[in-house]
């Protein structure tokens, strides 16, 4: 029976923790649809929803249940089985980013410790990189089948900003990496917690304003929402999709803004971190569950900027967004980078 | 040429400087003006529950009155219909009959009498031709309706509730829409 000297416990632990973070991000996924149109309600002076339930708290679950009962339509000139590929990969790349994200330090049960993290790979960072660049199969693919010029030209429309954020962003990092050095999220996020570590953002207050631009084109969040430009493509790459394949492209677009917010507050803000407090006189398990909750807060914060910033400015020209993401972003992060490799030379002696 | 409002600006044509051609400060202050919205009072009014008040030149829909005793103050004199500028209205006249004293206040009335809501423009002038102030503009509006012959009110639905008969129907008539379309 050696074939079975496996530890089943770590699968059931992990199992339990994968059920628990794919369900908790799709539930935040759920309420922040709710929050987006709250805050852009408070932002413009009315109450947002405000009729299923008590504050319209029930409000996600109403438009979760109209957008399943509507009539599925697939259309006949479309490539049926790229147009149900589409949203199915956009929503796996959105949802795979969260295995390597480290929510906490480590719980320990009945004397067994605990990882708050499903996999700390020791490249989380590529990791996340890879599947984030997936994501851009869900809109081309699904553009693609569409068979619709307007979808097609979204997607080619987000391919190429994802490709020319994409380029800024991993130069921003490569800074961040020389810091830390090493590519594991949970070794980063340690670095900044260690005794008089400072958060990255002290650093990296450059490479962290770069990364948080390309955070917003990667997203196709406002201004760089070209791919769904509502008024110029009649919605985009999701225009001839209908029911909960719509769903899940809009839904995507939420989770793929949490897993980037806390992938900014792990790079930059210290994770799980609580500022002024050394987590190590905190018994374990309450330092683990006040470090989620810290992650969370940032992670609120983040995505409330992001929604702040969508109801404030409108959206790129499409080569304004190009200038901006080749000739400005680019140049800068290698600057950025070049400098950090300067100074940490300088102090190496 | 003459400005308009004080809060003309010309549109310069130089090119951007350096910290307008950053977008960074520009959108941090758009940032600023959004947020401060964030603790602006909201104007909303939640309809259905909270109403807002109609100020009180305010002219809707059209009630035909009754006198103290409860009877039909038109006389079918037409006064109104000619008044109308939309056209709107239109009337039968009849004459009373013996025992239809406590019905109607004057030997001539109005046995048919119709507004055509889709036409009326509620400019009150009718209100103002009338001499026996048995027409006047109330505080309701035409609720909405599926087709266009129920937009043309007959007399049943103008008539004021008896004020004898029906005291609370009366007091309620001035401020309710009329529910039997």
């Amino acid at each position: 029976m050696t074939l079975l000297a496996f530890d089943w416990a770590l699968l059931l632990e992990k199992l339990i923790l994968i059920a628990i973070i794919v369900l908790a991000s799709l539930g935040i996924a759920l309420y922040t649809t709710f929050a987006e149109r709250k805050v852009a309600g408070a932002l413009q002076d009315r109450p947002g929803p405000n009729r299923a339930g008590p504050f319209g708290l029930f409000q996600p679950f109403a438009d979760g249940l109209k957008l399943i009962m509507k009539e599925e339509i697939i259309p006949n000139t479309s490539n049926k089985g790229l147009f149900i590929l589409g949203p199915a990969l956009a929503m796996t790349a959105a949802l795979m980013t969260c295995a390597v994200i480290p929510w906490s330090s480590y719980i320990e049960i009945g004397g067994r410790k605990i990882d708050l993290q499903v996999a700390d790979i020791n490249i989380g960072v590529l990791y996340v990189f890879g599947v984030v660049s997936l994501g851009v199969y869900g809109i081309m693919i699904g553009g693609w089948a569409s068979n619709n010029k307007f979808s097609l030209m979204a997607a080619l429309r987000g391919a190429s900003q994802a490709i020319s954020y994409e380029l800024a962003m991993g130069l921003s990092l490569i800074a961040v990496l020389m810091i830390s050095g090493s590519l594991s999220l949970k070794t980063i996020v340690d670095g900044q917690m260690a005794e008089g570590g400072l958060w990255n953002i002290v650093y990296q207050p450059l490479g962290f304003i770069i990364f948080f631009i390309c955070a917003l084109a990667e997203c196709n969040r406002t201004p760089f929402d070209l791919p769904e430009a509502e008024n110029e493509l009649n919605m985009g790459y999701h225009q001839e999709y209908s029911s909960m394949k719509l769903g899940f492209y809009l839904f995507a677009e939420y989770v793929n803004m949490i897993m980037s917010s806390a992938v900014m507050a792990s790079l930059y803000f210290g994770g799980y971190d609580i500022p002024f407090l050394d987590e190590s006189t905190l018994p374990v398990n309450t330092a683990a569950i006040l470090g989620v909750v810290a992650l969370l807060a940032k992670i609120v914060f983040f995505l409330f900027l992001f929604m702040w910033i969508r109801w404030t400015i409108p959206r790129f020209r499409y080569d304004q967004l190009m200038h901006v993401g080749w000739k400005n972003l680019i140049p800068l992060a290698l600057f950025n980078m070049l400098v950090t490799g300067a100074v940490i030379l300088w102090q190496q002696g | 040429m003459q400005a308009l409002t004080n809060r003309r600006k010309a549109v310069g044509r130089e090119p951007m400087t350096f910290m307008e051609r950053i977008y960074i400060p520009s959108i941090l202050k758009g940032m600023g003006i959004t947020f401060s919205h964030l603790f602006k009072k909201q104007p909303t009014i939640q309809y259905p529950e909270q109403k807002r008040e109609f100020s009180p030149v305010f002219r809707g829909l059209h009630v035909l009155n009754r006198d103290e005793e409860g009877r039909e103050r038109c006389t079918a004199c037409g006064l109104c219909a000619v008044a109308c500028p939309a056209e709107a209205i239109t009337m039968e006249a009849a004459e009373r009959m013996e025992g239809e004293e406590n019905k109607y206040r004057e030997e001539k009335y109005a046995a048919k009498y119709e507004i055509n809501m889709l036409r009326c423009i509620f400019c009150g002038l009718c209100e103002e031709a009338c001499p026996k102030d048995a027409i006047y503009l109330s505080e309701t509006f035409a609720p909405a309706n599926y087709n266009r012959k129920g937009f043309v009110y007959s007399k049943d639905d103008l008539l004021i509730p008896n004020p004898k008969t029906e005291p609370e129907a009366y007091a309620k008539a001035k401020g309710e829409p009329r529910t039997n379309n």
